[in-house]
């Protein structure tokens, strides 16, 4: 099955974004942002985490409005999977292909370090593998992951099951010590109202083998809806 | 034509350098310190008489790049 990886300037998870998908079963192309290419061939987009164009103006603005974010966009129209991890969450934010933003932590300082996150909804093509409240053990690396929604958003988020990962603790409960960055209503990650388009700011591709493997679940989830779809 | 654009985050967003900085000025002893918000100064050179149409561009530069509509507000004047 194929997936294909994006690359902007500044990008610095793309390498471990193709190793994850390769672990886990993907023939993996690598995209230059520059390019147009038809993606209808692809069975999965991965926009990686990193600091595309220098985090310059707002994080992953310049990105979004790069050339083949239009074709992600159509790729996205057309139901295709896509997955936006911590800048490519930002990215996917700013392009609109997700709802609300991502801004600076409450405390301003930069987060390096494993945080649980517990599984709201297991019922979309990433988390079909999972459980509900199931707790993983992410890495998160960022200054600015402070999710924020209005009300009204954050309505529909829930009425829609559009969010899918909440900061917690270990015991997978959340409150205000357990939120790393501020987010509102502990959002760690959401995909779109159709579910095909997920941005999360863990990084479950950091977390395939080795140290921990608290991130393959993500990918299982991934392979398993695919194929199901292959199927019918 | 010169213009700039001034961007903030909306009222509803919290402005964690901000607080930072009023929390600073004051245990500087500036105890009249209420709040402190920080915003972003663009000086955009235009090759453009046309003032009215000036307007227009740098309306849609803003609503399409340089100021987010989610968490942000800008105004801009042309010098």
């Amino acid at each position: 099955m194929k997936a294909a990886v994006i690359t902007f300037p500044g990008s610095n998870c793309d390498d471990d974004l193709v190793y994850a998908l390769e672990k886990s079963g993907f023939e993996v192309d690598r995209l230059w942002h520059k390019n147009q290419p038809s993606l209808s061939e692809y069975f999965l987009i991965g926009i990686p985490g990193g600091f595309s164009f220098g985090d310059y103006l707002r994080c992953g603005a310049v990105a979004s409005r790069s050339p083949i974010l239009e074709a992600v966009k159509s790729y996205a129209d057309e139901g295709g999977l896509v997955i936006g991890i911590c800048n490519g969450f930002q990215i996917l934010c700013e392009s609109g292909l997700l709802p609300g933003a991502l801004v600076r932590n409450d405390h301003t300082r930069f987060i390096c370090r494993d945080v649980p996150v517990r599984v709201k909804n297991a019922d979309r093509p990433w988390t079909s593998r999972l459980k509900p409240n199931q707790v993983l053990s992410l890495p998160i690396a960022h200054g600015e992951g402070r999710y924020v929604i209005d009300e009204k958003g954050y309505e529909t988020l829930k009425s829609n099951d559009q969010i899918l990962l909440e900061y917690c603790d270990n015991e997978g409960k959340t409150s205000t010590k357990s939120n790393p960055n501020g987010s509102a209503y502990d959002i760690a990650g959401i995909c779109n109202a159709n579910g095909n388009v997920f941005g999360l700011m863990p990084h479950p591709e950091r977390a395939t083998d080795l140290r921990s493997e608290a991130g393959r679940g993500i990918w299982e989830s991934v392979l398993s809806s695919l194929n199901t779809r292959s199927a019918q | 034509m010169k213009a700039r654009v001034t961007i903030f985050y909306k009222d509803s967003v919290f402005d964690p350098q901000g607080n930072t900085i009023a929390g600073s000025l004051k245990r500087m002893g500036f105890g009249s310190v209420d709040d402190v918000r920080i915003g972003k100064v663009i000086d955009i050179t235009l090759n453009q008489t046309d003032k009215k149409q000036a307007e227009l561009d740098l309306t849609k530069m803003c609503d399409d790049l340089l100021a987010n509509p989610v968490i942000e507000s800008y105004q801009f004047e042309i010098q």
